[in-house]
């Protein structure tokens, strides 16, 4: 019974998700972020809105050949810094991934029924919050943290959104 | 000569066809179902690792796809070489190449780590490697030979027959030297990195090819209750001998070169004397009963027309062939690569110097199995659908 | 000029030919300088031409018992193991030998030697396998098709397949299921402008210091002084790679 509820409540999430993101799709203004994600205290993502949501997918493969074959990072797409941005955390303050059901990458795609094939290798969550660029621990698969300098340096995209943002 | 009539194959009643059908069906769906297991899982629970890469399906896949090309000589004979004796099964001669070849890339592209990415092997090449050359020979095999079929089955077509029947023979020796050159030209190991690899390839399709299509002309013709002459079993048996001793002389050959070299001694003291199932299988199943079994049924006196020695020596042709590709792919890997010559490896995590374990997986055999079977399929509903067999083979001068 | 000359008209030809030069130019032109001008911010361009990255490993260096470079290279990538060793992926590994003839006996860590005529690059039929400007030779996971023919064609045993499924991959190296990868030589500190690679410094914290990294192409580098200083040698040389990894006092 109580399972049975718990499918029907998921059910009526997802519907209003996907109705939240038709609507979002038509009007600018409406915005399809996750709330008590990072993206959520944005003003706008790296781009204007529309054109990210039309675009994304270009810009992303268009960017991994150049990261990939050529070494240019810290560029304005990059996937790392979608998932820092859209990740949302639980009630305990874990990182949620955005391919969790209702999350973010998941929520929309699932609607336009495309399966984006980015996180069969490309991690889901941030890593330790902010930090993108730590390596793991693996004993107890924690993150290190990086200075904060460092990040700015190679993520001013994040940073100067998110000064702006304030 | 008689007139040859061509006629779809009809098994006398329907449920024989269909029974038939049944069962080759069942096996394919068992093969894409340990083709999903694996995949599902990844390759750890197949007997693949990253010491012996390729597996039990690239042995199936190889030996499948060097038979489909030697398939296809059958018909070459006919139309490139002249022989009026085989211009008849021109037709099941292709429509077979097509089915093998089919049947080995199947398994070939199922036990990719990303079979999901077929259309980027389709559209991403790199011409230095011989491996994306090979994608264009089977496509263009496919394409080619479907024409070669055409202009046999077509009478409009019959004048594009000849210069059809040359390419498809050249296109199908290219085939081969690309499949033989995947281990040619790989320089790391030492039971590879030979340039016999690839015209030793060749006489191999010639062989399985040919004994491939004694097995199956035989079968269809007593699946279909029509007449199949003496005659014409006994040439392609003595051509079978031929290719046979062939293969026999290249292994001979390509053995002594080794042991000529200094540097090759190691590997070909695996092969030939200490590599345990894979010197056993070199011995007894590529040499004794692909081989020297095989010679004494097609020409020993004693079974002079006998049928069924016929199709055992077939058989043992085609087990010895897939020994000897199993002793190529996965002996050449379980060989430990000389990363330090002169040094003996005492520490490793990563098994540098010791003979590499394989023990291939249930789900592995199924797979490839259900590529012969894939291969059978597509016969089966190709003689179904086109004028592939000759109502009757019987010898000429027997009959009208 | 007479112009029943059966001569060739020779301004004509030097007409033609000016003109198609200048066109040419034309064409050309923007292209080439647009790459300059493009190529002028040294941080936003990525790998290099200008370098290429090289490690000088002393075996007499390499401690035994000792696993800091290996362990700090799991850490950076994310490898995680499953203990099954056959299948597990390993980027780097510690190697001990004995000559054969001498007895003398020898450690040393193998990895990708990101040779300059790589054979696992001249296998690859996508091009997923391919060597950056400046000499690291990297896997592009998004066009691998899992076919292992690089596995078969390296002399080093250097790749590793992935044989199951991953999560929580490192942000320094994304991996999955069904593709092949190596040692990048940690690229993505290199792209950041570091020239510290994560093996290099666990063996540099640990004191024994057994692992030089840097650009070859550059005579002042640490690691182009040290091969100039000492001998040293490339594992499988006859094969004539040139390997950009280099071994001294085996």
């Amino acid at each position: 019974m109580r399972s049975s509820f718990n499918s029907i409540r998921r059910f009526t999430y997802l519907l209003a998700g996907a109705a939240f993101a038709v609507t979002s799709l038509q009007a600018t203004g409406d915005t399809a972020v996750i709330k008590g994600s990072k993206a959520a205290s944005m003003e706008s993502c790296v781009a204007e809105t529309n054109d990210i949501r039309r675009n994304h997918m270009d810009y992303l493969k268009h960017q991994r050949v150049e990261t990939v074959r050529d070494g240019i990072r810290g560029a304005k797409f990059s996937l790392i810094d979608c998932v820092e941005c859209h990740a949302s955390k639980d009630n305990d303050g874990n990182a949620l991934p955005v391919t969790d059901e209702g999350q973010f990458c998941e929520a929309c795609h699932a609607y336009v029924a495309v399966s984006p094939a980015c996180f069969q290798c490309h991690r889901t969550t941030p890593m330790q919050g902010n930090g993108s660029l730590g390596a793991v621990d693996l004993e107890q698969m924690k993150f290190q943290s990086l200075n904060a300098s460092s990040l700015k340096e190679w993520h001013p995209v994040i940073h100067a959104g998110s000064e702006s943002a304030r | 000569m008689s007139k040859m009539y061509y006629r779809e194959l009809y098994c006398g009643t329907p449920v024989r066809y269909w029974a038939g059908m049944a069962l080759l069906g069942t096996i394919v769906a068992i093969a894409l179902g340990a083709a999903f297991y694996m995949e599902h899982n990844g390759h750890w629970v197949t007997g693949m690792t990253n010491q012996v890469v390729w597996g039990l399906p690239h042995v199936f896949a190889i030996f499948l796809i060097v038979a489909a090309s030697g398939a296809l000589n059958v018909a070459s004979i006919g139309s490139v070489f002249g022989g009026p004796m085989y211009k008849p099964l021109g037709r099941f001669s292709s429509l077979l190449a097509i089915g093998l070849l089919a049947g080995g890339l199947v398994v070939l592209l199922l036990d990719l780590g990303r079979p999901d990415r077929l259309i980027i092997a389709m559209t991403h090449y790199n011409f230095k490697s011989i491996f994306a050359w090979n994608i264009i020979l089977y496509s263009g095999f496919f394409a080619i030979v479907g024409l070669y079929l055409w202009a046999m089955m077509d009478r409009k077509a019959n004048r594009y027959y000849r210069p059809i029947g040359f390419a498809a023979f050249f296109w199908r020796l290219a085939l081969t030297t690309g499949t033989g050159s995947i281990f040619g030209f790989l320089v790391a190991r030492e039971a590879y990195d030979a340039a016999i690899m690839a015209p030793m390839f060749i006489i191999m399709s010639f062989s399985y090819g040919l004994a491939f299509f004694i097995i199956t002309l035989i079968a269809a013709y007593m699946w279909g209750d029509r007449e199949l002459g003496d005659l014409r079993l006994a040439r392609l048996k003595n051509l079978l001998g031929v290719f046979v001793g062939a293969v026999l002389y290249f292994a001979l050959v390509f053995n002594l070169t080794n042991l000529y070299v200094t540097q090759h001694h190691g590997v070909e003291s695996f092969i030939l004397l200490n590599g345990g199932v894979y010197t056993a299988m070199f011995w007894i199943g590529q040499v004794l009963i692909g081989g020297v079994i095989p010679l004494f049924l097609i020409y020993s006196p004693a079974f002079d027309k006998a049928r069924w020695a016929i199709a055992a020596a077939s058989m043992m042709v085609l087990i010895g062939g897939f020994f000897q590709i199993y002793v190529i792919v996965i002996g050449g890997q379980a060989f430990p690569m000389s990363v330090f010559p002169g040094k003996e490896v005492l520490e490793s995590s990563f098994y540098d110097g010791t003979v590499g374990a394989y023990a291939p997986s249930l789900p592995e055999m199924l797979l490839g199995i259900g590529g012969i079977a894939i291969a059978m399929t597509m016969v089966a509903v190709g003689a179904r659908m086109f004028k592939v067999f000759p109502e009757s083979l019987e010898d000429p001068g027997e009959s009208a | 000029m007479s112009v029943k000359n059966d001569q060739p008209d020779m301004n004509r030809r030097k007409f033609v030919g000016t003109t198609v030069a200048a066109a040419g130019a034309v064409v050309v032109a923007p292209g080439v300088l647009l790459h300059t001008v493009a190529g002028a911010d040294p941080e936003s361009r990525g790998a290099s031409a200008k370098h290429r990255w090289g490690m000088l490993i002393d075996a007499n260096k390499c401690a035994e018992g000792c696993s800091a470079c290996v362990d700090a290279c799991n850490s950076e990538h994310g490898l995680t193991g499953h203990d099954r060793p056959a299948t597990d992926a390993q980027w780097i590994r510690a190697v001990k030998l004995k000559d054969n003839s001498t007895g003398h006996i020898n450690r040393l860590v193998m990895m990708c030697q990101h040779c300059e005529h790589p054979p696992c690059v001249d296998v690859c039929p996508t091009g997923a396998s391919f060597k950056r400007t400046d000499g690291i030779v990297l896997v592009d996971r998004h066009i691998c098709i899992g076919c292992r023919y690089c596995m078969m064609a390296c002399p080093y045993k250097a790749r590793s397949f992935v044989h199951e499924d991953l999560e929580n991959q490192s942000v320094n190296a994304p991996r999955g299921k069904g593709c092949v990868e190596g040692c990048t030589m940690c690229v993505h500190r290199i792209d950041r402008g570091e020239t510290v690679t994560a093996c290099q410094e666990a063996c540099h914290d640990t004191g024994h210091g057994a692992i030089v990294f840097g650009d070859l192409k550059d005579p002042d580098s640490e690691i182009s002084q040290a091969l100039k200083s000492q001998n040293s040698r490339q594992i499988r040389a006859d094969l004539k790679l040139n390997t950009g990894v280099r071994y001294s006092n085996l």
